[in-house]
């Protein structure tokens, strides 16, 4: 239906999802993570699937994150591998 | 090592990709889903239930079983975070701030304590001084946060969103109060107890909705025999919207509970 839209958000998706995995510092992971859950979200809105992107911006962007960067300011940020 | 997880990654990827190219395509009406159950509910799921939201409709009540286990687990996420990094022993370090000078006094003996009032505050081990923009517009923020959060659980039947959604906003409005004043000043305000007996309760309101509609001779979770009480109109959705508070209830502590566990590992002292 909306293609060209389509198509950018899964590029933006895969980028975030392949930058989550090199990224070093723990805390910008938990943040690409964080938009890896948005772009999920708009490709939801896409689908027509309106409250699991509701539920998928509450939760996947939102909390998960947080709870992301709570556990690592209790751990180490940088990771070895 | 490294190699050899990244074959079986790709190799994981490989057949997943691969299982996908079975699946129906996307809006197929031929597809197993939308041949038999999805029909019945849009046909037939407005005039059932008077909802216009078929998502909550089929949530909340064709399947309301199944969405009160899944309030159930959540409490036990939150019940399972309490009993691995709950930590009752205290803290042998204190750090007491003195307001009018800025002197920190560092105390080790944790039999003695300075008094906390007005002259001196307890504070975290990583003290920042508080940042009047972001506690300003933290303040400012958080009430329609809130708002926003029991609109969403209100009108989980006519827009997208329910329990859920409304009680993760609700959490979240909490942990944001958290994060942008101290986990102390969280805890001031919503203590320990009340967190666990509104995550108890939230199961409880579902379940309690449930077990009355038997009292009143139905099936578990039957809401049309409210009507005597609450009248023939939108009894169902009005059954629906009971069972959302609950469900958000339940979660807005259960993410209270998780976030500060977490933060202060179990201590309930310091934190972000």
């Amino acid at each position: 239906m909306y293609w060209p839209i389509d198509l950018i958000i899964l590029i933006f998706v895969i980028v975030c999802a392949l930058a989550a995995i090199y990224v070093k510092d723990l805390l910008g992971t938990a943040v690409l993570f964080g938009a890896y859950s948005f772009m999920m979200c708009l490709l939801w809105a896409i689908m027509g699937a309106v409250d699991v992107a509701f539920t998928e911006a509450s939760v996947g962007a939102g909390v998960s994150t947080v709870f992301f960067v709570a556990a690592v300011f209790r751990t180490s940020r940088r990771t070895k591998d | 090592m490294k190699l050899l997880s990244l074959i079986v990654v790709c190799l994981t990827g490989g057949l997943l990709l691969y299982g996908t190219a079975d699946l129906p395509d996307w809006g197929d009406p031929n597809a197993p889903a939308s041949l038999h159950l999805s029909n019945y509910y849009i046909e037939n799921a407005v005039r059932d239930t008077q909802v216009p939201n078929l998502v909550t409709a089929v949530l909340a009540d064709y399947r309301s079983v199944d969405t009160m286990f899944e309030t159930a687990v959540v409490f036990c996420a939150g019940l399972a975070c309490f009993l691995l990094l709950r930590d009752f022993t205290p803290k042998k370090d204190h750090y007491y701030r003195h307001v009018p000078t800025g002197v920190i006094l560092h105390v080790k003996n944790p039999d003695r304590q300075v008094i906390v009032g007005n002259e001196f505050e307890d504070i975290d081990k990583e003290w920042l001084p508080p940042d009047t923009i972001i506690k300003t517009v933290c303040r400012m923020l958080i009430p329609f946060i809130q708002i926003y959060a029991l609109y969403v659980v209100a009108h989980g039947d006519f827009s997208p969103g329910g329990g859920f959604q409304g009680g993760v906003i609700f959490g979240s409005s909490l942990i944001l109060l958290a994060i942008s004043y101290n986990l102390k000043y969280l805890l001031k305000r919503v203590s320990e107890k009340f967190l666990g007996i509104l995550s108890a309760a939230g199961v409880l309101v579902y379940m309690g909705i449930g077990v009355v509609a038997m009292v009143l001779g139905g099936n578990f979770l039957d809401y049309e025999k409210y009507a005597p009480i609450f009248g023939e109109h939108h009894i169902r959705a009005l059954g629906m919207l009971g069972v959302e508070i609950g469900v958000g209830m339940a979660v807005t502590a259960v993410m209270v509970i998780i976030y500060i566990n977490i933060v202060s590992e179990g201590k309930h002292d310091e934190g972000l």
